[in-house]
């Protein structure tokens, strides 16, 4: 281990709530240990906030362990900062410089609006797998699980598109705000299962009804979704999701 | 059993209990579910699959998470498996090897009848988690696949790589949002519960915030389910996350419900270890890295060097030398005792030295000799042995070793990990009967907010399993033996009085709260009890320290509600207000674990008192005086607190010592 200390600038979006403007406010931050991770160091900027009688920053964060998916951050213009392959609470100040300026806003996206400074509503998640992000089958009805052998490699492409957090990264990185890779991500795991065939059809469809009804953009295939998950969801969910939903519109009653 | 506990288990021999019960519970027929509202709060494991299952069967369903979507609750983190008597792997599992599993390792804590319930169900959950989609871990022949756990001979924990938790819990979630979707679930995220509210004798609903607005709500249910998790993070630091808190369950507690065994909790042995004042949480690295690794510390005290450049003779790997029949795969209790042993004795390691190192070196080696001889390298160097036993290794616990370089910047496959324990699940709770009922009436408690499978020590696997278990087969019966008789009872208009002064009251406290005005934040309070809390009543616990923390406790709550300073106003989102909410909470409750430590004269897994020991240094239990189940009444007042006993009776499992050596 080799801690170090930094001092930084850090420009904070700061805005009361949804129907207030925000803007940016700028806060010197001194003796911050390269150990720490990011949301500690946001952590010690507001103890000092709150010490001088201002309010702390709001942000979202809960299991600080990179599962959760609840801590977003556009940091530096990156969702989750600089680091591939992290969420914030797993990005560490080593990954910043000495008189650095790092800029932190909120996800940008009309379908995310903005709650208290960084922390964003997204329900409309929640919505769209509410629309068809399940196998509709009640408790009580299932049989052996072994009666039903998957083939290892499906049940293994299924736990990659499985693996998403639901963080949102993907719509903050998207130039369009498209939530195409969360959907894909959804419909892939299914669709790679038996136990997802009877529904398949419909439920592309009307997770994709949801989406666009929920007001995110399109997809034109830059790659900055897959870049920036923290999570690695392919790119190749998204041709999935299009090829299910081709069929499906084709064959749709 | 004290007169006020009454623990409802069926007559009947131990096996045949769950299924007469099913049989002759009372039902509720299906027009007369459509008018009987439940309002289940916390949407983990237990909340969302008991939520889905009860709006599946007809049930008018409010559900209630702080976080901003169901599927962040912290069952998402847990990392290694899921339980469950299967005997897949044709090993001589059965339902009663994983019932006595249980037993045995919560040391002979825990109700039979619970927990030979939840061992019977334990199979049904794979079954449904895998109709609802959850891409369990599979062999090559497309059946499940099995690994080994602690505390057990057979292998029976499934998994989803090392995100078990995650999956299981998006497998529930997706079947709530299906129940969203159709409108027999309703859902409120962002609100958190901060009153139970009781109606001649019964719960019939909770005060509510709004946490993005700040306004109270009133929400009527003729049933109550409580499945807010656990309360580890009264210790600051743990395994926990964030936001995890005790005010559900504490208010529930507040208004009549006892609090069952509050000072057993389980101290993870290997997480990373603090690195500073500004540390937050603490992250688990898996059992299951026990396996391979070995525990050691200098044999010198103070030793400056770096973990490798030490010689093998100057090791001490003082599990292999304490527990010679376990070695390094002892329980986690023991495990977790031992490093605090070697680190207060002067030994530990690192700048804070506290901690021990967990060493994989010796078994890179081996891996790289038997790589070796399958690839007919017959002369092989060290250097090729090495780096074929690295690449083994990497298979096994890759994604392990890059979250820990990650936290620590160290690379583990050059040196030795640095490990210490950290407070990982609270095996006490609201102290439930058979039917998952606390002592108010219409008033549930599941998964780990209730006191009932785990004793005094929780098996690895075993959480997932018991939170699943309440939601998805045991609450959807038990819960008609209730509400069969509560089908006449119209809803309650929320203008009750009874609600209006719920409502009152949590106002006051908020207001009370934003009106201190002091000096301190409220992390700052929380670091202060957690401090208090890990000395005094860690993972070592004496009469002596007991007696300080609960004075010192009570110092600090006064303090508290003088000198907090909270920013910001009542009606808006106001993150300082809610964790002062969780840590006034969290304070009473440290005093309460404190009690009963200090009422606990004996040492029985999570729990070590240092005046019980062998002469070994192990546990000494005391089954003559203490095999009961602790119930804590709230007397109200400066927090006062009655014990009841519920005894437990052992007609099946002969009670028996506890040895590793």
């Amino acid at each position: 281990m080799s801690e170090k200390t930094l001092n930084l600038t850090l420009k904070i979006w700061r805005q009361k709530n949804k129907e207030t403007r925000g803007s940016f406010e700028t806060y010197p931050i001194s003796g911050i240990s390269t150990d720490m991770s990011f949301l500690e160091m946001v952590d010690v900027l507001n103890e000092k906030l709150i010490t001088d009688g201002k309010e702390p920053v709001a942000f979202d964060h809960d299991c600080r362990e990179g599962i959760c998916g609840m801590c977003s951050m556009y940091i530096n213009g990156r969702p989750h900062g600089p680091k591939h392959g992290v969420t914030t609470c797993q990005l560490h100040m080593r990954s910043f410089k000495e008189g650095e300026t790092i800029v932190i806003e909120p996800w940008r996206a009309s379908a995310f609006p903005v709650l208290k400074d960084l922390v964003v509503d997204r329900s409309s998640f929640d919505r769209i797998m509410a629309a068809g992000g399940f196998i509709s089958v009640n408790t009580g009805n299932a049989q052996d699980a072994n009666s039903l052998p998957i083939g290892k490699d499906d049940a293994d492409e299924s736990f990659s598109s499985a693996a998403c957090i639901g963080c949102g990264a993907c719509v903050a990185a998207c130039k369009n705000a498209s939530a195409m890779l969360f959907v894909a991500a959804k419909v892939s795991q299914y669709a790679l299962l038996p136990q997802g065939q009877p529904e398949r059809s419909t439920r592309v469809l009307k997770m994709v009804a949801q989406m666009e009804q929920e007001g995110f953009g399109s997809c034109t295939n830059t790659g900055a979704c897959e870049a920036e998950c923290p999570k690695g969801i392919s790119l190749s969910n998204i041709a999935r999701l299009n090829r299910e939903y081709i069929s499906a519109s084709a064959s749709s009653k | 059993m004290s007169q006020v506990l009454d623990s409802k288990i069926p007559e009947g021999a131990l096996a045949e209990k769950w299924t007469k019960y099913k049989s002759s519970v009372a039902l509720v027929n299906p027009a007369n579910k459509r008018n009987l509202e439940i309002i289940v709060v916390g949407s983990g494991l237990a909340g969302s699959s008991a939520a889905s299952t009860l709006a599946e069967m007809g049930y008018k369903v409010k559900v209630f998470c702080f976080q901003d979507s169901a599927r962040r609750a912290h069952s998402i983190a847990a990392q290694g498996g899921i339980n469950a008597a299967k005997n897949y792997q044709n090993d001589g599992d059965s339902v009663y090897r994983l019932f006595y599993d249980t037993i045995k390792g919560g040391d002979y804590r825990a109700r039979e009848a619970n927990v030979h319930r939840l061992a019977e169900v334990s199979g049904n959950i794979i079954d449904q988690s895998v109709a609802s989609g959850v891409p369990f871990a599979r062999e090559y022949g497309g059946l499940l696949s099995n690994r080994s756990f602690g505390g057990t001979q057979v292998q029976r924990t499934f998994y989803a790589a090392g995100q078990t938790g995650q999956q299981l819990l998006l497998g529930a979630y997706s079947s709530l949002q299906r129940q969203v979707g159709m409108g027999t679930v309703k859902m409120y995220a962002r609100h958190e519960m901060l009153d139970i509210v009781n109606i001649d004798g019964k719960c019939r609903g909770i005060i509510a915030r709004d946490l993005v607005t700040g306004k109270l709500e009133r929400h009527f249910g003729h049933a109550v389910l409580l499945c807010t998790g656990g309360y580890g993070n009264v210790f600051y630091l743990s395994t926990n996350a964030m936001g995890s808190n005790v005010t559900a369950a504490w208010k529930a507690h507040k208004k009549g419900a006892f609090f069952g065994n509050p000072c057993f909790t389980q101290i993870h042995p290997t997480c990373i270890p603090v690195s500073g004042d500004h540390q937050s949480k603490l992250t688990l690295m898996s059992e299951s890295l026990r396996n391979d690794g070995r525990i050691w510390t200098p044999k010198a005290k103070d030793d400056k060097r770096k973990g490798n450049e030490i010689p093998e003779e100057e090791r001490d790997y003082y599990l292999e030398r304490r527990y010679p029949a376990f070695g390094n795969l002892v329980p986690r209790d023991v495990a977790s005792r031992a490093a605090k042993e070697r680190c207060d004795a002067g030994y530990g390691v690192g700048t804070s030295k506290m901690a021990v190192y967990l060493d994989f070196s010796t078994n890179i080696k081996r891996y790289g000799t038997v790589e070796a001889t399958k690839n007919n390298l017959t002369n092989a160097d060290e250097a090729t042995i090495i780096k074929l036993g690295k690449e083994v290794v990497k298979e096994k616990y890759g994604n392990l070793f890059d979250m820990y370089k990650q936290i620590t910047d160290e690379n583990p496959y050059e040196v030795p990990m640095r490990i210490y324990p950290a407070v990982h699940y609270t095996m006490g709770g609201l102290w439930v009967d058979y039917n998952l009922m606390t002592t108010v009436p219409g008033l549930y408690a599941l998964g780990e907010a209730n006191f009932s499978d785990h004793g005094a020590n929780r098996l690895g696997a075993s959480a997932l399993m018991q939170g699943l278990a309440d939601g998805y087969f045991v609450i959807p019966y038990t819960i008609g033996a209730y509400l069969s008789k509560e089908i006449s009872v119209k809803a309650i208009s929320t203008e009750h009085e009874a609600f209006v002064e719920a409502e009152q009251k949590a106002a006051e406290v908020l207001n009370t709260l934003m009106n201190i005005k002091g000096t301190k934040s409220v992390d700052h309070f929380h670091k202060r009890l957690g401090k208090i809390m890990w000395e005094q009543c860690g993972m070592a616990r004496n009469a002596i320290g007991l007696k300080e923390a609960i004075a010192e406790i009570r110092a600090l709550r006064a303090e508290f509600w003088k000198d907090v300073k909270i920013p910001g106003t009542l009606n808006e989102m106001n993150l300082e207000l809610e964790k002062a909410g969780r840590v006034a909470d969290f304070i009473e409750l440290g005093e309460l674990m404190c009690i009963d430590a200090l009422n606990r004269n004996e040492s029985c897994g999570g729990h070590f008192r240092e005046e019980y020991q062998t002469e070994e240094g192990e546990a000494n239990r005391d089954d003559v005086n203490y095999a009961y189940v602790a119930a804590w009444e709230h007397k109200g007042g400066d927090n006062t607190f009655e014990l009841h006993k519920e005894n437990l009776v052992y007609e099946n499992i002969k009670i028996a010592a506890r040895s590793y050596k």
